[in-house]
C-alpha cells in the first residue's frame, strides 16, 4: 500500500491539512447552512408553517416558480442552439460567440437589472414605446423574467459545449450517413451523450433562477404581494425585523439549494459511471 | 556500481506482483527486464529505484543497503515510459533541475550549472533546442532530454522504463544504437524494461525474462537464444512452431501427423516439440522421420528470406506455422498458395510433460543427411 | 440551407442538419438578451458631458466605495486563492470519510440564492449570532463592517477557485512527482518546483474569477456590511441608492464604470488563459 513517491501523502502532513480545510468548512459553509434551518424552526414547527403560509409569502413562492418555470425552458432551448452551432460547424466568430456568453458571469446583477431598467423603463426607448401601447414590463413579472433569463442564460451552454466538443461530431455524421432525419439524430444519438449534463445544466439554471436577488430587485418595484419574489421577500420581512419569517422563507430556497447539491452529486456519479463503463467497454475491445 | 537484489517481493493487496526473487546486476553492466505485461518488471525496475517499497528482501547499491533509502537519496537516473518532462519548464531548466534541488553545499554554482546543462545537451544532440518547451518537441527528442536529465546529476544507476515504447520504428532503432554507446562510454549500470524481444537482444549484456512475478532466466543474449529453459521463454520469443507430442510408443502423434524421435527413455514421453521455423524444411512428400501434411497458406518475400504459412492437414496446432526458405530453395522447389506439403524438423527442442529445466535438442536426420532416409 | 452561406463560405455542403436554425436562434438571443439592453446604458451615458460623467464618477462617497469594494475583494479572493487550493488539494490527493459530501458542499454558495447567504452571514456573524459573539469576545468585529464584506464576498466565490483548480491538479501525473524525485528533490520542492507552477495558470484564473464575481457581489454583500458611507458601502449599492433617487443618468455613470472594469476583467482572464494555453501545448 504503502507508495512513498507522492507528495504530501505522509500521515501527519495529510490528516493536519485535512482538519485545517474542516475547520475552515465548518465555519464558512457548515454552521451558516445548519443555521438557516435552526432560525427557521426557533419556535417551532407550528410557527413556521404560519409564516409560510402567509398569503405575501404564498404569493412571492408562486411568482418565483412562475419565473423559474418560465425561464427554464427558454435558457435550454437557447442553450441547446447555441452549443450545437457552436460544436458541430465552423464559421467566422465561433470563439466570439463562446466568450459573448461569458458576459453574464463577469456583470454585476445590479448592472444587468439596472441595463434592463434603462432600456424597458419608462424613459428608455422600448420602454416608452411599450409605454404608450400601454404594456408594463418594468416593475411587473415580465421584467423579472427578461432580467432572470439574462442573468441564467450561460448555464445550459457553458455545461453542453466542452461536453460536446470533446465528443466530436462523428457519431452525428455516422448517423447522418445513415439516413437519420434531424429528430431521430438528436433524439437517439446527441441526446443519450449529452442528458447528464444538460439535466445539470437545467438544474444550475433553476437554482439561479429562483434565487436571483440584485438584478430581479432592481426592475421588480419589491410591490408586495405583487413583483414580490421569495428572496426579495426574504430582505423585505429581513428588514421588517421579522426574522422567523425571513428565514422560514429562506429555508424553502436553502431546502431548494440542497436538493440541488445532491442532484448534482447524483448527475456526477451518473457520469462518472457511464464513463467507466465506456472505459470498460473499451478495455474488451 | 552493482546493484543487489536478495529475495525481493512485492504485494498489491492480494496480488502478488513480485515473487521472491533474486538478482545480481554487475558494475557496468546493461541489464533488460523482459516479458508481458503484468509480469512484474516495471514493478521490480521501480524497487529498485525506491519509487516502490518491497514487502520482503534488500537491496544494495555496491556494499552500500538501500533497501530503506528514499528514492531522493538512492540518486538514481530514472527515465519514465512518458519522459515525465517538466511541461511548463523549458528544455535546459528540466535538464537543470537535479542541480536546482540539490543541497545548498554541494549544490554547483549557476556558472557551472548552466555549463554541465549545455555539456549534456550536447552529449543528447539538442543543444539547439535549450529554450523550447517539451511540448515543442518530437517523441525522441523528448527522449533524449529526459535522459539528458536524468543524467544531470551523475547517477551511477541508470533506470529505464519502457525508453522507446512510444517511438516509431525508424527512431527507435536509432536511439537503441545511441544509448547503448552512451553506456559505453559513460560506464554507468543500466536496467531498462521492454516487452520487446528485439530491443532486450540487441541492447543487453543480459536478459531478465520474467512471468508472473517470477525470474524465468537469466542469460546473455545468444545464450538466451541457444539455451532457453522454459517453455514460457521459448514461446516468448516467438518465431517458433508449436507441435503437441504424444507417445504412442513408436512415434509422437498428433492426428494424422507424427515425427519419429531418437531412440532415448527421455523423448519417449508426451510433450511439446518445438522448432524454429528457420529450422524447418518443407517437402512434397513425406518421410519416414517425420510426417506433417500441411496446406501453403501464404508465402511472403522479406528480404533475404521468404516466409511460408503452412495450415496443419488432419492435426492441431493453436497457431498457423512458419517456415523460412531462402530464395533458392522456394524456386527450386516451386510452392504455390494451396499446396499440400510435408513439413520436416532439422533441428527439435522437447519440453517433456512435468520435467522443468531446458529442452531436449534434437537432430534430424539421425544419420548423416541424404543416407538412408527414404520419402514415403 | 442558402441562409448559411451569408455568415460563412462553406466549402462543402454541411452534413449535419440545423445549421441556420441553431445558429440563428443563438445570435438573435444573444443579440436581444445580452446586447440590446447595453443600448440603454449608451443612452442613458450619452446625454452627458465628459466633465459631468467625471464629476459623478469620482464623487467621494463613491471613490470610498470603490476602495471598499475593490479591497474587500482583493482580499476575499487572496483567502479563497489559500483555502480553495487547500481544499482542492484534499479533495483531489486524499481519501476520507465524508469526502464525497465535502465536495458537493464546496457548490453551496452557487447554489444558495445570495439574500439568503446574506441575511444568514449577518445574522450569524452580529454581536448576538454563534459566530459574532464568539469572536467578538476575542475583540474582532465582523458584521457591519468591511471584514464582513470580507466574509460574504470570500463566502459567495468560494467555489470559483476549487472548481478551476481540481480538474489541473488531478491531472498532474504521477510520474511528474516521482521525476522530481528521482532527481533528489523533496516534497518541498517538488510542491514549489513542479506542482505549483502547473497548479499556478489555473489558480490565478480561479482567484480572478473569484475577484470579479465579488466585486458584482450585491446580496450576500449588503446584509452583512451595515452599508454606513465611506466605511462599508460597496459600489454595487451605490448605484443601488442612485436609482432609488430616481437619479437614472448618475445610476448609469457608475454601472459603466462597474461594467467596463468586469468585461476587462473577463477579457484579460479569456487572453492571458489563452496565450498560457498556447505555450504550454507548443503552438
Amino acid at each position: 500500500m504503502s507508495t512513498p513517491s507522492r507528495v504530501g501523502e505522509q500521515p501527519l502532513v495529510k490528516w493536519s491539512l485535512i482538519s485545517i480545510a474542516l475547520f475552515f468548512v465548518t465555519i464558512l459553509l457548515i454552521i451558516p447552512l445548519l443555521s438557516i434551518f435552526q432560525q427557521a424552526f426557533a419556535s417551532g414547527l407550528a410557527t413556521y408553517f404560519d409564516n409560510l403560509s402567509e398569503p405575501d409569502t404564498l404569493h412571492a413562492i408562486g411568482l418565483t416558480l412562475i419565473v423559474a418555470l418560465l425561464t427554464v425552458p427558454v435558457n435550454l432551448v437557447f442553450g441547446v442552439m447555441l452549443a450545437w452551432a457552436v460544436t458541430r460547424f465552423e464559421f467566422i466568430g465561433r470563439k466570439f460567440l463562446i466568450t459573448l456568453i461569458d458576459i453574464p458571469f463577469a456583470v454585476s446583477p445590479v448592472v444587468a437589472g439596472l441595463l434592463y431598467l434603462l432600456l424597458y423603463g419608462s424613459n428608455g426607448w422600448i420602454g416608452e414605446w411599450l409605454y404608450e401601447h400601454d404594456l408594463q414590463v418594468m416593475f411587473a413579472w415580465p421584467g423579472i423574467v427578461l432580467v432572470t433569463v439574462f442573468v441564467t442564460c450561460p448555464f445550459v451552454a457553458r455545461e453542453l459545449i466542452p461536453l460536446m466538443q470533446q465528443q466530436g461530431r462523428s457519431d452525428e455524421e455516422a448517423a447522418v450517413i445513415l439516413g437519420a432525419s434531424w429528430w431521430q439524430l438528436f433524439r437517439r444519438v446527441t441526446l443519450p451523450n449529452i442528458k447528464w449534463a444538460l439535466i445539470y445544466g437545467v438544474i444550475l439554471t433553476n437554482a439561479r433562477a429562483v434565487g436571483e436577488f440584485g438584478a430581479v430587485a432592481v426592475v421588480s418595484g419589491n410591490i408586495r404581494g405583487e413583483t414580490n419574489t421569495l428572496p426579495l421577500h426574504v430582505q423585505l420581512l429581513y428588514e421588517d425585523y421579522q426574522s422567523e419569517a425571513a428565514f422560514a422563507s429562506a429555508s424553502l430556497l436553502a431546502f431548494i439549494a440542497l436538493l440541488t447539491l445532491i442532484l448534482k452529486a447524483f448527475v456526477e456519479w451518473r457520469q462518472e459511471r457511464n464513463h467507466i463503463n465506456e472505459q470498460d467497454q473499451q478495455g474488451e475491445l | 556500481m552493482s546493484i543487489r537484489l536478495d529475495n525481493i517481493s512485492k504485494q498489491f493487496g492480494k496480488f502478488e506482483a513480485l515473487s521472491p526473487l533474486s538478482l545480481d546486476i554487475n558494475n557496468g553492466e546493461m541489464i533488460g527486464l523482459l516479458g508481458p505485461s503484468g509480469s512484474g518488471k516495471t514493478t521490480l525496475l521501480r524497487i529498485i529505484a525506491g519509487l516502490e517499497n518491497a514487502n520482503t528482501g534488500t537491496i544494495h547499491f555496491g556494499d552500500h543497503d538501500v533497501t530503506n533509502v528514499h528514492v531522493r537519496e538512492r540518486r538514481v537516473g530514472f527515465v519514465f515510459q512518458n519522459y515525465a518532462l517538466f511541461r511548463h519548464m523549458t528544455v535546459a531548466d528540466n535538464v537543470a533541475f537535479g542541480l536546482q534541488v540539490m543541497e545548498r553545499a554541494l549544490r554547483p554554482s549557476p556558472a557551472e550549472m548552466s555549463k554541465r546543462v549545455k555539456q549534456l545537451l550536447e552529449i543528447v544532440q539538442l543543444g539547439h533546442l535549450a529554450a523550447r518547451y517539451p511540448e515543442q518537441l518530437s517523441g525522441g527528442q523528448k527522449q533524449r532530454i529526459a535522459l539528458a536529465r536524468a543524467l544531470a546529476t551523475k547517477p551511477e544507476v541508470l533506470l529505464l522504463d519502457e525508453p522507446f515504447g512510444a517511438l516509431d520504428a525508424k527512431v527507435r532503432k536509432d536511439l537503441r544504437r545511441w544509448l547503448r554507446n552512451l553506456h559505453d562510454e559513460l560506464g554507468f549500470t543500466s536496467v531498462f524494461v521492454t516487452h520487446d524481444q528485439d530491443e532486450a537482444l540487441e541492447l543487453s549484456d543480459r536478459v531478465v525474462v520474467m512471468s508472473n512475478g517470477k525470474i524465468e532466466q537469466v542469460d546473455s543474449p545468444v545464450e538466451l537464444y541457444a539455451h532457453p529453459n522454459s517453455r514460457f521463454v521459448f514461446d516468448f520469443f516467438g518465431n517458433v512452431n508449436q507441435f503437441k507430442a504424444n507417445w504412442n510408443n513408436k512415434h509422437w502423434q498428433n492426428g494424422n501427423a507424427f515425427i519419429l524421435p531418437p531412440v532415448a527413455e527421455a523423448t519417449q514421453k508426451n510433450g511439446y516439440l518445438y522448432v524454429r521455423s528457420h529450422e524447418l524444411s518443407l517437402s512434397k512428400k513425406a518421410n519416414s522421420q517425420a510426417s506433417l501434411p500441411c496446406k501453403v497458406v501464404a508465402i511472403n518475400p522479406v528480404g533475404a528470406e521468404v516466409r511460408v504459412e503452412l495450415s496443419p492437414i488432419g492435426w492441431d496446432t493453436t497457431e498457423l506455422w512458419e517456415a523460412k526458405l531462402t530464395h533458392q530453395v522456394l524456386n527450386e522447389q516451386s510452392f504455390s498458395r494451396g499446396d499440400e506439403v510435408y513439413a520436416t524438423p532439422q533441428v527439435g527442442y522437447f519440453f517433456a510433460d512435468g520435467v522443468r529445466g531446458e529442452p531436449i535438442i534434437l537432430r534430424w536426420p539421425f544419420l548423416a543427411p541424404g543416407h538412408l532416409m527414404f520419402d514415403i | 440551407m442558402s441562409g448559411s452561406h451569408a455568415v460563412s463560405r462553406p466549402k462543402h455542403q454541411r452534413v449535419l442538419p440545423g445549421f441556420a436554425i441553431s445558429l440563428g436562434v443563438s445570435l438573435l438571443f444573444i443579440s436581444l438578451i445580452l446586447l440590446l439592453p447595453a443600448t440603454g446604458l449608451v443612452m442613458q451615458t450619452k446625454g452627458m458631458s465628459l466633465s459631468e460623467y467625471w464629476y459623478v464618477i469620482s464623487d467621494p462617497r463613491l471613490v470610498a466605495s470603490y476602495k471598499v469594494t475593490v479591497g474587500s475583494a482583493f482580499a476575499a479572493s487572496l483567502f479563497n486563492g489559500v483555502f480553495g487550493l487547500l481544499l482542492a488539494w484534499i479533495l483531489v490527493r486524499y481519501q476520507f470519510p465524508g469526502k464525497r459530501i465535502l465536495d458537493a458542499l464546496v457548490d453551496l454558495p452557487f447554489a444558495l440564492p445570495t439574500a439568503v447567504a446574506g441575511i444568514t452571514l449577518a445574522t450569524l456573524y452580529s454581536s448576538t449570532g454563534w459566530l459574532g459573539n464568539l469572536l467578538e469576545s476575542i475583540g474582532i468585529k465582523v458584521a457591519y463592517t468591511p471584514l464582513g464584506i470580507i466574509v460574504a464576498m470570500a463566502f459567495t466565490s468560494i467555489p470559483f477557485v476549487v472548481r478551476t483548480v481540481q480538474p489541473v491538479l488531478e491531472e498532474i501525473s504521477q510520474e511528474e512527482e516521482e521525476a522530481g524525485m528521482t532527481l533528489g528533490a523533496s516534497d518541498w520542492a517538488v510542491f514549489w518546483r513542479v506542482i505549483m507552477p502547473s497548479l499556478r495558470p489555473a489558480l490565478l484564473v480561479g482567484v480572478a474569477l473569484s475577484f470579479t464575481r465579488s466585486l458584482g457581489e450585491f446580496g450576500a454583500v449588503i446584509f452583512i456590511a451595515g452599508n454606513m458611507p465611506y466605511v462599508s458601502e460597496i459600489t454595487s449599492l451605490m448605484i443601488f441608492v442612485r436609482l432609488q433617487e430616481f437619479d437614472f443618468p448618475a445610476a448609469s455613470a457608475i454601472a459603466s464604470v462597474v461594467l467596463l472594469t468586469s468585461l476587462s476583467l473577463l477579457l484579460i482572464i479569456n487572453l492571458w488563459q489563452g496565450a498560457y494555453l498556447r505555450r504550454i501545448h507548443g503552438k
